[in-house]
């Protein structure tokens, strides 16, 4: 997985019907100490992330899983709402507030 | 596989249920001389590893679930083995 931090989400009417339903999330992926680091991307949400989130996202396969028996074609899924981050000397309460 | 050196971990309540009771750490890629490489990622912990040490990282969705215990897990990254040494010839 990788961390991102969620700056925007996109709308498109017109998709793969197994995507109907399934929101798209604008990410930037970011470092152990929250610096951009990459490409921004887009995502499936299956945990209810919005923007200014810091979450973590699954890459291949493995992004359609959430939403099995559903078999979204997705490359990019995020599974989680980062509540901590810790490194040494710094523990990062709520970073997405 | 890679190595790579744990510098963190993470903590969430709101997560894909297949997560639920996995540790994750912050993984940092390292070259053959120990040098950052690439992103950190975040990985499941199935061994016990902590911030500082060595470890052996698979960055691939079914030996991640395999690592987890679970089938069909949405992971794609886990840690499997704290290195302790790595011994080659620099040429």
């Amino acid at each position: 997985m990788q961390l991102a931090r969620v700056i925007g989400d996109v709308v498109a009417t017109l998709k793969d019907a197994n995507l109907t339903g399934i929101k798209l999330l604008l990410l930037q992926p970011i470092d152990a100490a929250g610096q951009p680091s990459g490409r921004t991307l887009v995502a499936l949400d299956s945990v209810g992330a919005g923007v200014d989130e810091e979450v973590f996202f699954v890459k291949g396969r493995e992004a359609a899983f959430p939403f099995y028996p559903g078999e979204p074609p997705a490359d990019a899924t995020v599974v989680g709402i980062v509540d901590e981050r810790h490194v040494p000397g710094q523990t990062i309460v709520n970073p997405s507030a | 596989m890679q190595i790579g050196e744990v510098v963190g971990s993470v903590v969430a309540t709101q997560k894909n249920k297949k997560l639920e009771g996995a540790k994750l750490l912050l993984v940092q890629p390292l070259t053959l001389e120990g040098k950052p490489r690439g992103t950190a990622v975040l990985a499941i912990d199935s061994v016990g590893a902590g911030v500082g040490e060595r470890v052996l990282l698979v960055i691939e969705g079914k030996a991640a679930g395999d690592a987890l215990g679970k089938k069909a897990a949405a992971v794609d990254a886990a840690i499997i083995g704290i290195v302790d040494t790595v011994d080659y010839r620099d040429e």
